[in-house]
């Protein structure tokens, strides 16, 4: 299936949050309080029961701790290394309350999901065949999870990509440091363990110029229709230059690096424009990669950026500046980028007049991701919003048989919120495909 | 103001060392050199490891015991008494005794005969101790021949050994003290304390090791330390034992019948057990677990915790806290049934974790429950409610409380006058109404 570049730029990366051992395990285990109506499980949106699998570690049942995560999250792995916890489970824990080190949730979590994955331990078995199929667009998290549910069921499950790697932005697009493409490819391996899960890469659903599969043919293939297909393709612009030498889109360099390699040994100035946590990411992975100045350029505030505060502190740390209330004015350069032009913004966001120029020899641009929703829109019944695809609480589209769940309708979440909704639409599908009336064909 | 300094001094039934603080007979004093070592870390006085016929060890012998990811709460040995030649030891008490004039040098014996006794207490006198201490404690080997906790578990062989011992010391050192270490492998210590008083020991030293099994190994079927696949009961000792010992301690030290000093032993790991032990009748304590853990230079904290109590507590001499606590351990039949303690909790200390309220339903007398959620559906803060009419003032709550100082128990005023159970037997005093018992 995948395959993946046996030199690739992101195996320079050590793991920021380093694994436990055995005992550090059992000793931050058995710090935990076991609450009841616990905050952190609260705060996960796939509902692990996270005092028990902790418990189940203290007691040195790993097994059963794992065998508690990955009922809830199957992709119980990657999720332990790159969910913000402090903003979920960790920041939830009412050591919080009392000025205490909160349990670290996350980290337990990778030692019994790791253990599990490098044990080969299995929990799950396809459910008999149920003779319905469906078919999932996109393989990455949401898709993955929904379709392990689904085999649970017993129905026969097809995940397309247009890519040829699997696992979705676990694979491609999340920072080294906190997952590294190789362990997401051995988590997708897991999850596929289950058996019956048709993978079809290279293969764009759509109606598009270079589709392989319509959506007619989709439809008419399976009994229902999960869509997990993301987000598109890095924001550009209206500014003059981006089509300089070394400006580059900040999803697509990150891809770059993580699935193949990429010399950086000539940039001496990266700027990345954006204050979400892709460009937090990019900042990281930049000095990561040894770009020795690297800087932020961002419209709001630091107050106001929308990257996780806990990561742009651990990017200052590691020595990122960055420029509030700025903005690009023109990439300058002959061929190769030289240098930024930018406006300093007022409160208001608006240029106050003042400009200045950075230089510059390498620029990402992290201001957000094209949505895909147009690609779906013309299909009756599917109603689009924002570019996303509009769905109910259980993952249903307007059209019937079609659901929907991840990045391509919230917008852009974590893994962990897209696990949730694909597990959230696969007991949708499962009820819509064995309802009583059902007669094939979405 | 300069606080004076208080005065460490401890006398153990006329065995003075500097300090309360000795090392049980056991391997920290298995040798000369290590004791030196010892009581240059500051250790007042140490126990020689016991002597006897001289023994073949196995190998392995130590087992702990872990809980929580917090190791060696527990340990325990199947070590025996010395496997050094006994020439070796008596050359190296002597030189010992050079060097450290004013330590306390006690030497642990055990053998079977009246002569043997004899004879290894006159050549222990000849080497120099400063009183002996007879091993009729050890739970494991020895007792398999009729030695250690076999006399120990016997008030009238405790009571016949301890009188020819204290005959063949008073023969070759007229005055020099003879403690008795008692088993706690007994139903009732006092009998055991008192037998030892009638053999006319000195002292008594108390508890030796428990008998037990660490734990084992649940992959091979055998207890643990093993040697070649199979195991044997040993010595169970260490923190864990601390509350046992306590016990056994101030049983003695309380009964009207016994009257001669204790030296203290049981999990003593730090300066605060030892103080525990002193107020509870000792003149001195024993340690072996944390120094076999940690190393003698524990003592250094012991001394100094110790001498910090003793100033904010305005005692000048050790003899001043000893049985300090005695009278207060009292018979259940002589406690206050209507005095009534309530838990409160602190809202604003609370951190919502609700173990209070678990360990009040299953495990307790379900008086807690979880916060109800206000009008809009949501619970505002994670306090637990009481309901005081049903709390029995068990404290379980405030034990299983993560936060200090959040829940505490609360004295109430029900009206009754202080009444016990053994003033309702004999038909006075009234009780209160029973909580917590519909």
């Amino acid at each position: 299936m995948t395959r993946l570049s046996q030199a690739r730029s992101e195996s320079v990366f050590k793991d920021f949050k380093p694994a436990y051992d055995a005992n550090h395990a059992v000793v931050e285990a058995n710090r935990c309080l076991y609450c009841i109506e616990a905050p952190c499980q609260i705060a996960c949106p796939t509902k692990i029961d996270i005092p028990q699998f902790i418990r189940r570690i203290a007691t040195d049942n790993v097994k059963n701790s794992a065998k508690t995560i990955l009922s809830s999250n199957i992709l119980g792995m990657s999720c332990a290394r790159v969910c913000p916890v402090e903003v979920l489970c960790v920041g939830a824990c009412v050591y919080n309350e009392m000025n205490q080190p909160p349990i670290q949730i996350g980290k337990l979590q990778r030692y019994a999901t790791d253990l599990a994955l490098e044990k080969g331990w299995r929990f799950f078995e396809a459910g008999e065949d149920s003779g319905r199929s469906v078919g999932l667009v996109g393989a990455g998290p949401a898709s993955l999870a929904a379709a392990h549910e689904l085999r649970r069921h017993g129905h026969a499950v097809t995940v397309y990509d247009k890519r040829d790697v699997v696992g979705g932005l676990n694979t491609w697009g999340v920072a080294p440091y906190k997952l590294r493409a190789e362990d997401a490819l051995a988590e997708v391996d897991y999850v596929l363990g289950i058996g019956g899960i048709d993978v079809q890469l290279g293969i764009e659903v759509g109606d598009g110029e270079f589709s392989d599969l319509s959506w007619a043919d989709l439809e008419a293939k399976h009994d229902a229709v999960f869509l997990g297909f993301g987000l598109g393709e890095d924001s550009g612009l209206d500014v003059p230059g981006l089509d300089l030498a070394g400006v580059h889109g900040a999803v697509d360099f990150i891809e770059c690096f993580k699935t193949g390699s990429v010399d950086l040994s000539w940039a001496r100035h990266a700027v990345v424009i954006g204050g979400g946590n892709t460009a937090v990411d990019a900042v990281r992975e930049l000095k990561g990669l040894g770009v020795a100045e690297v800087s932020l350029v961002y419209r709001g505030t630091e107050a106001g950026m929308s990257g996780y505060q806990h990561e742009w502190k651990a990017a200052k740390v590691e020595g990122v500046r960055a420029s509030w209330r700025s903005q690009p004015l023109a990439f300058l350069g002959s061929e190769r980028l030289l240098s930024i032009h930018c406006a300093r913004l007022g409160d208001d966001k608006q240029p106050t007049g003042d400009t200045y120029t950075i230089a510059a020899d390498l620029a990402l641009l992290a201001i957000g991701q094209g949505k895909l929703g147009k690609i779906i829109a013309g299909l009756d019944g599917i109603e689009t919003k924002w570019g996303r695809v509009v769905v109910d609480e259980t993952g249903a589209t307007g059209r019937p048989g079609w659901f929907a769940g991840g990045d391509c309708t919230n917008g852009g979440k974590e893994v962990v919120n897209a696990v949730a909704e694909g597990k959230a639409a696969a007991a949708a599908i499962h009820a819509y495909v064995t309802r009583t009336n059902a007669t094939g064909g979405a | 103001m300069a606080t004076k300094k208080p005065d460490l001094t401890s006398n153990t039934a006329g065995i003075i060392s500097p300090n309360p603080f000795w090392l049980a007979s056991a391997p920290p004093t298995n040798s000369g050199p290590q004791i030196m070592r010892a009581f240059e870390a500051g250790w007042g006085g140490a126990v020689w490891k016991t002597l006897g016929q001289p023994v073949q060890n196995v190998s392995s012998r130590f087992g702990g015991l872990n809980y929580n990811g917090k190791r060696n709460i527990g340990f325990n040995n199947i070590e025996l008494i010395t496997d050094r030649p006994l020439e070796s030891n008596f050359r190296e008490i002597r030189e010992v005794k050079r060097e450290f004039p004013n330590h306390a040098l006690i030497i642990s014996l055990m053998v079977e005969t009246e002569k043997e006794w004899e004879d290894i207490i006159a050549r222990t006198v000849d080497a120099g101790a400063d009183g002996l201490e007879l091993n009729y404690g050890c739970p494991h080997g020895m007792c398999e021949r009729g030695m250690g906790s076999a006399v120990g578990q016997e008030p009238e062989v405790n009571k016949r050994l301890t009188g020819w011992a204290k005959k063949y010391a008073e023969k070759y050192s007229p005055g020099l003290p003879v403690l008795v270490k008692l088993t706690p492998n007994v139903g009732d210590i006092v009998p055991n304390g008192l037998a030892a008083q009638a053999g006319n020991a000195d002292g008594v030293s108390l508890i030796n090791t428990i008998k037990s099994i660490i734990g084992l190994d649940i992959d091979n079927f055998v207890p643990v330390p093993t040697v070649g696949g199979k195991s044997s009961n040993g010595g169970y000792c260490g923190a864990a034992v601390k509350p046992i010992a306590l016990h056994m301690v101030g049983a003695l030290a309380r009964d009207p019948r016994f009257n001669i000093p204790i030296s203290g032993i049981g999990g003593v790991a730090n300066w605060r057990d030892a103080v525990e032990f002193i107020l509870m009748g000792s003149s001195s304590v024993q340690v072996c677990t944390e120094v076999m853990l940690k190393g003698y230079r524990i003592v250094e904290d012991m001394i100094c915790g110790l001498e910090e109590y003793m100033i904010s507590h305005d005692f000048q001499t050790i003899d001043e806290m000893v049985g300090k606590a005695v009278p207060q351990f009292s018979n259940w039949g002589d406690l206050d049934l209507n005095y009534e303690v309530i838990a409160k909790i602190d809202a604003d200390k609370c951190i919502g974790c609700y173990d209070c309220v678990v360990a009040c339903n299953d495990g307790a007398h379900q008086c807690m429950f979880v916060a109800e959620p206000g009008a809009d559906g949501v619970v505002a803060k994670r306090v637990p409610i009481i309901d005081e009419s049903e709390c029995v003032g068990c404290n379980l709550c405030q034990i299983v409380c993560p936060v200090p100082d959040c829940i505490s128990m609360v004295q109430v005023d029900n009206g009754h006058a202080p009444s016990t159970w053994n003033q309702h037997l004999a038909g006075e005093g009234q009780l209160r109404y029973k909580k917590g018992s519909h």
